[in-house]
């Protein structure tokens, strides 16, 4: 039986789906049966961190190479720490660039500082 | 004879022919075998790929992964046109035919609940993206900034911005998801799918599945349709029917008589 497409392209062709909807599918539910091949897909740690953020894009998870799971902040705790070092850094390079050239009175500019100026101000 | 039994679904006995130039998993065409009145849809797979080591290795490569779960979802697709498979997670695979059949046997009465509960029903995904124009504020303008200060003004008008938006598309795939809940049998949450990989433009807000009787489908999918547009910024996406596997599990009531279906998450 088929039913009228009514899924925007390029997200499905004909009411189907695309690979991320089918391996989260297939990979991710669906029944879990041990079978003589004692493979349970849980145990291969690598395989369900990708499940869960699975992809959409294969190519793309492959040009990030396999360990692009651990740079993604919602699945890492490090990578989250990560990620507030590297936007605190960012803030200090953009305030250091722009307070360039000026007369520096404060050796060190830092964020809070930043803030506590822009509040006196 | 070294090949292994790839088994893609269980299911009652069904009349209609399968489609005839299915193959399977490794490229065999699947076959029933039947057991009872349950019948396991199963095709033979090589030792090779399919035994512990080398399917392990397999796991882990995305293009052996992608051929493999399409070939999967072929055969489910194709039984889902003539009855409602019970489908199995990939890679459930056995030695040989009375392997299957000792399962099929083990859990028999798990199998015909579920097979109850599911007759008749498809899955519908829906998932709501926020789109990225309203996500990502127009960066930091260079020009415009002038000093330390401007620029943290600008990040906490940014993050304003961001947060309203989260909290729109959250109001948002709410509301919908009450909405559809209400037209359908059941239902589940999913995570939503990460953006930063996928090709998909915005940000899963929303991934779910409903259980919906075959018949009603139309409806449910006009329904959808229906707030397609109701939200500028956000995007809702439907695909389906699938097979109901989101709703395969057997139901926690059901577990206590059945000792082995207790791994299924």
């Amino acid at each position: 039986m088929t039913f009228p497409s009514r899924v925007p392209e390029p997200y499905g062709q004909n009411g189907s789906a695309n690979l991320a909807d089918i391996l989260e599918r297939v990979l991710d539910k669906g029944l879990v049966i041990a079978g003589d091949i004692r493979i349970n897909l849980l145990d291969i740690e690598l395989l369900t961190i990708k499940l869960r953020l699975i992809v959409a894009s294969v190519d793309k998870a492959k040009e990030m190479g396999i360990d692009w799971w651990e740079t993604d902040p919602a699945l890492s705790s490090h990578a989250r720490r990560d990620e507030l070092s590297r936007e605190n850094a960012e803030l200090r390079a953009r305030l250091a660039e722009l307070d360039d050239g000026r007369p520096r009175r404060e050796p060190e500019p830092a964020v809070e500082r930043g803030r506590a100026r822009e509040e006196s101000s | 004879m070294t090949g292994l039994r790839y088994v893609y679904a269980v299911c009652r006995p069904f009349d209609a022919p399968l489609q005839s130039q299915i193959t399977g998993v490794g490229g065999a065409p699947p076959r029933l075998l039947r057991h009872h009145d349950l019948i396991a849809v199963v095709s033979e797979v090589p030792e090779r790929d399919f035994a512990e080591q080398p399917l392990r290795a397999h796991l882990e490569d995305l293009d052996w992964l992608t051929e493999t779960a399409h070939a999967h979802q072929n055969v489910i697709d194709a039984l889902t046109v003539v009855t409602t498979p019970l489908p199995l997670r990939l890679g459930t695979v056995f030695h040989d035919d009375s392997g299957v059949r000792v399962m099929l046997e083990a859990r028999e009465e798990g199998f015909l609940r579920t097979l109850d509960r599911l007759s008749g029903r498809v899955e519908w995904g829906v998932k709501v993206y926020a789109e990225p124009e309203t996500e990502e504020q127009p960066p930091r303008e260079p020009a415009k900034v002038t000093s330390g200060r401007d620029y943290l003004r600008q990040r906490r008008r940014s993050r304003q911005a961001h947060e309203e938006m989260w909290e729109k598309a959250d109001r948002f795939a709410r509301r919908l998801h009450e909405t559809l809940s209400a037209a359908a049998e059941d239902t589940r949450l999913h995570a939503p799918q990460n953006s930063a990989l996928s090709g998909a433009p915005g940000r899963n807000v929303l991934n779910a599945a409903y259980l919906v009787p075959r018949r009603n489908s139309e409806e449910f999918v006009e329904l959808v349709d229906r707030t397609k547009n109701e939200e500028p910024g956000l995007r809702v996406e439907l695909t389906g029917p699938w097979a109901a596997y989101s709703f395969s599990g057997e139901e926690p009531g059901d577990r206590e008589s059945d000792g082995m279906s207790g791994e299924n998450s």
